[in-house]
């Protein structure tokens, strides 16, 4: 059932924007709670080393009241917790406490909780805690942590070996074999955060009367949050509820279960007071989740006609000292062998994952996990490919697409593909970059000694995950989101959803959709949310769900308050609802048009005048609709997208001159919502490609904790970004949407590497790490020279 | 370890005298003793541009100024700016082109630009780009920030 042109498909601004635009935003830090504490966290200054004594006696000293609490006092309160999943059996994975207890596993790792009347003077008296240190050796090089002689992370699990795997599909080594041009790569992406510029920041507020425990934090999925708190802290669930305020950025950073936030709610219950945590920068790089750092070897077969005969794919993923906790932290890896070659028709492949432990901050997901590998791993041999066979890159991966005859198919590495739109995204972007004109001013200017490079790559993405992955594993973790939308006594209406709005203005849209089916304007929608106490429950945001979950669920709310407004106004006009439609904020007549009963009526007469209705009508103005994605196991959006940049080979240095990106996101409720989210993700693209590493000695010890240290891209060096859409709804739903949160970020790693990779071929010079720094380009070149 | 000492400025137009500690620095004095919590923090080492108030016509990097610092001085933020209209126009078009996602880098891009148009003439959004490099924003990608400036350059300086 299509709804009438309306809201939906307009780019309207966002709502909430004007807010945060004046100043008025409310993130976690701007609330004010009358009695508070401040806590801070004394560090482990280790990677490993075992807690022999802690000596609160200086910090007491120094701050009188303030108060100390370790790992062990923590656990008094707070049961470990471990991050298996029931459907990965030989995964292996210890138990973390929210404090260190007996042994720090990285450095950053929390050892001791500090409470006191202000931020300051809890740091104060943290920096008093003495805490009596043996070292113990580290495992922090990724590609040794697997060696026979690397130092164990965790002795007790025997290895570093956190789960292994493998996906054989025909004979990929026969099929390589017989290939005529067999191309590899041996790649490396480093490990990178996400950085979202708020900081973690949490507010728990334990009242012992009740024994109700209320957290506010900007939190992606605070119904996670709540059952593990309920469950580890031994509160009841309904007597647990978490308040998401404005968020700051999350892109998954803000998606886990940190131990300073649930030390922080149990300090809180120690206490019976309201606590406040909020992390500096510094210790957001040693203490929020890190992704990415995978080594990967791989190799692409292709005939001579340029068509794919065979891939083979090795990764080495590296978790940190734990995986996430509650969701698949083998996922980076997982998704590197599973989606690698993906958009291409091949029948031979073979993925091999490792995924090992080292002693470094937690891993966990971010952005995309593991497609912008995936990704970067297939375009770039297939452009190796097709300079070894002589073909134009674009024509190369227009030759090897699935066709759409293949289509529905399962790809050899088991994702399933129901309908993509890659020819018409390529055309679209290769009209979009004029790419025979860049082509030949590309050749013209490498005349005169100019090193300019093209890349082109095709990326999938896996969005809005259902129920086959996570129920099976066991996760407390909903696929499903709720909403209830109701009609107000003037006719405005409330949604009421699950959703969390992170910024990239989900509600806003959501407000769109409402206003179709109830025939008001956008403006006349207020939706609310981030409330667990209120709301229905959902699963939060991740994987870019929003609305293809959230959304399809409002819509479901929404359809059915229409049904009952309708029948009412029935009722009220002695007139068959089926003759009746909703249009203009009335209550109009089908066949006419005209307006019969305005909304404001209806509201009037539902909530007020009960008295004027005939016997046995109920008005139900309120409507509650849930939506589990059952269409398909995830919604497979996909898209190309193109780099133009420029080397300079005395530098090493990369100036990005242009970027362009074709997006098929299903349909599109709010394309300027749609664009701001591609463009950002393509920066935190680009940030991956050429600037983003955390970077640890041996011993561990991360080297670049700052903001001056770790490179982030800034508005100089980034460059104008154009995007195009390609609109295939989503079939077996009614609003046809996919997510499109991680496609800059899937994709844009790919696009640079490949274009600088283009611009060094004549060169001789090739790299194959990101990020690509002008070191590591100088380094090339000399190699290749 | 504590040292308290008085000051005396005028913040977003109105007289303020406060006794603060010698070490706070401007940002922390104006979202913890006066609450007004537009200006953000987002590294406290002067790298992103969260903090960014204006002084004495002068935008700087609240977190790297300290309170005792600006006894004297005449401060804005976000919330007065917001309240004199001084900056509506690139309100208006940051809403209008969503070049805003999370809001939290948004007050000091807004401080920022609006440092930006003294210059009183219209940039290369190369030049916009180059002017806003001070300021760290995690959602956007920038394009829409530039985009936005730009249309308030040419609607103030003509095209
Ligand atoms: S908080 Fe001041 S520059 Fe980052
Ligand atoms: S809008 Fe989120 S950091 Fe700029």
């Amino acid at each position: 059932m299509a709804d009438p042109p309306g809201a939906v498909g307009r780019p309207l601004p966002r709502s909430g924007a004007r807010r945060l635009a004046f100043g008025r935003g409310t993130y976690t830090d701007d609330l004010r709670f009358p009695g508070l504490l401040h806590l801070a966290f004394v560090r482990s200054p280790h990677a490993h080393a075992r807690i022999v004594k802690i000596n609160p006696g200086p910090a007491l000293a120094a701050v009188p009241g303030a108060r100390v609490f370790t790992g062990a006092d923590i656990a008094r309160v707070c049961t470990p917790w471990q991050g298996l999943m029931d459907n990965l059996p030989t995964m292996v994975s210890p138990p973390q406490h929210a404090v260190a207890v007996d042994r720090a596993v990285w450095q950053g790792e929390p050892v001791a909780a500090v409470v006191a009347a202000s931020r300051a003077e809890a740091e104060d008296a943290a920096a008093g805690v003495v805490v009596e240190w043996e070292p113990l050796p580290a495992a922090a090089v990724r590609d040794r942590t697997l060696d026979e002689d690397a130092a164990p992370v965790h002795p007790e699990l025997g290895s570093n070996l956190s789960y292994a795997a493998a996906i054989r599909a025909g004979d990929a080594e026969a099929a390589l074999a017989g290939a005529a041009h067999v191309v590899e790569g041996d790649f490396s992406f480093a490990r990178h955060t996400g950085v979202p510029l708020e900081p973690r920041a949490v507010i728990a507020d334990y009242d012992p009367g009740e024994g109700r425990l209320t957290v506010h934090g900007g939190h992606q999925a605070p119904w996670h949050q709540q059952d593990t708190l309920s469950r580890h802290l031994g509160i009841p669930e309904h007597l647990v509820r978490v308040v998401t305020p404005d968020i700051g950025g999350g892109f998954g950073i803000k998606l886990h279960i940190y131990g300073e936030e649930i030390a922080v709610s149990a300090v809180s219950k120690l206490l019976g007071r309201p606590v406040k945590y909020v992390a500096d920068r510094l210790e957001s790089f040693v203490s929020d989740v890190q992704a990415r750092d995978q080594r990967v070897s791989a190799r692409l077969g292709v005939g001579e006609d340029g068509g794919i005969r065979g891939l083979s794919v090795d990764a080495l993923s590296s978790l940190g000292a734990y995986g996430s906790y509650g969701r698949p932290p083998i996922n980076e890896g997982m998704m590197t062998i599973t989606m690698a070659g993906g958009p291409y028709a091949n029948e031979h492949y073979e993925g091999r994952l490792r995924v090992a432990f080292q002693n470094k901050p937690p891993s966990g997901m971010y952005r995309a996990v593991g497609q912008p590998i995936a990704c970067a791993v297939t375009e770039q041999l297939l452009d190796r490919a097709a300079h070894a066979a002589g073909i134009d890159p674009v024509d190369m991966r227009r030759r090897n697409y699935w066709t759409d005859e293949a289509c529905p198919v399962r790809t050899p590495g088991g994702i399933g593909i129901g309908r993509l739109s890659l020819r018409a995204c390529l055309d679209r972007l290769a009209a979009m970059m004029d790419y025979g004109a860049l082509r030949a001013e590309q050749a013209a200017l490498r005349g005169r000694g100019i090193h300019r490079g093209i890349g082109v790559a095709t990326f999938l993405e896996m969005t809005s995950i259902g129920p086959e992955r996570y129920g099976p594993a066991g996760a407390r973790i909903s696929t499903q989101d709720g909403a209830t939308v109701r009609l107000e006594p003037s006719g405005a209406v409330r949604c009421v959803t699950s959703v969390i709005e992170i910024g990239q203005g989900t509600h806003s849209a959501l407000a769109q959709i409402v206003a179709d089916r109830l025939g008001v304007a956008p403006q006349d929608v207020a939706v609310v949310g981030g409330d667990t106490s209120l709301t229905p429950h959902g699963g939060g945001a991740w994987a870019s769900r929003g609305l293809t979950i959230g959304g399809e669920a409002v819509w479901r709310a929404a359809q059915g308050l229409r049904e009952n407004i309708l029948e009412l106004a029935g009722s009220i006009l002695q007139a068959d609802p089926a003759d009746l439609d909703l249009a203009g904020g009335a209550v109009s007549d089908r066949a006419t048009g005209e307006a019969r009963i305005a909304l404001a009526e209806i509201g009037r007469i539902g909530h007020f005048r009960h008295d004027t209705l005939p016997p046995g009508v109920q008005p139900e103005l309120a409507v509650t609709r849930h939506y589990v994605p059952d269409a398909v196991p995830f919604a497979l959006a996909n898209g190309v997208q193109g780099s133009w940049l420029e080397v300079d080979p005395e530098t090493g240095e990369v100036r990005l001159l242009e970027h362009w990106v074709v997006e098929d996101c299903g349909r599109i409720v709010n394309p300027l919502l749609v664009e701001e989210q591609i463009r950002g993700g393509v920066v935190q693209g680009i940030g991956g490609a050429l600037f983003e590493e955390c970077r640890h000695d041996e011993e561990g010890q991360m080297l670049n904790a700052t903001f001056a240290d770790y490179l982030v891209p800034m508005a100089a060096e980034m460059p104008d970004i154009h995007v195009g859409h390609v609109e295939t709804p989503l079939e077996g739903t009614a609003l046809g949407t996919k997510g499109a949160g991680e496609a800059g970020t899937v994709g844009a790693p790919a696009a640079v590497l490949l274009a600088v990779n283009d611009a060094l071929r004549p060169l001789g010079a090739q790299v194959d790490s990101l990020p690509i720094t002008p070191e590591s380009i100088l380094h090339a070149l000399a190699a290749g020279a | 370890m504590q040292e308290f000492i008085d000051i005396a400025l005028t913040v977003n137009g109105e007289p303020v005298s406060r006794r603060v500690e010698a070490r706070q620095h401007l940002v922390d004095f104006l979202r913890n003793e006066l609450g007004l919590t537009g200006s953000h923090l987002g590294c406290e080492h002067g790298v992103c541009g969260a903090c960014t108030v204006r002084v004495d016509g002068a935008v700087v990097r609240g977190c790297l100024m300290l309170a005792v610092q600006a006894d004297g001085a005449d401060v804005w933020t976000v919330e007065g700016l917001s309240d004199s209209g001084g900056i509506a126009d690139l309100q208006e078009a940051f809403i209008a082109r969503n070049a805003l996602q999370c809001g939290y880098c948004t007050p000091g891009m807004l401080l920022t630009a609006a440092e930006m148009l003294e210059a009183g003439r219209r940039m290369t959004r190369t030049e916009i780009r180059a002017f806003l490099s001070g300021n760290f924003c995690r959602c956007t990608g920038y394009h829409a920030i530039v985009d936005a400036i730009g249309t308030v350059m040419e609607r103030r300086f003509g095209g």
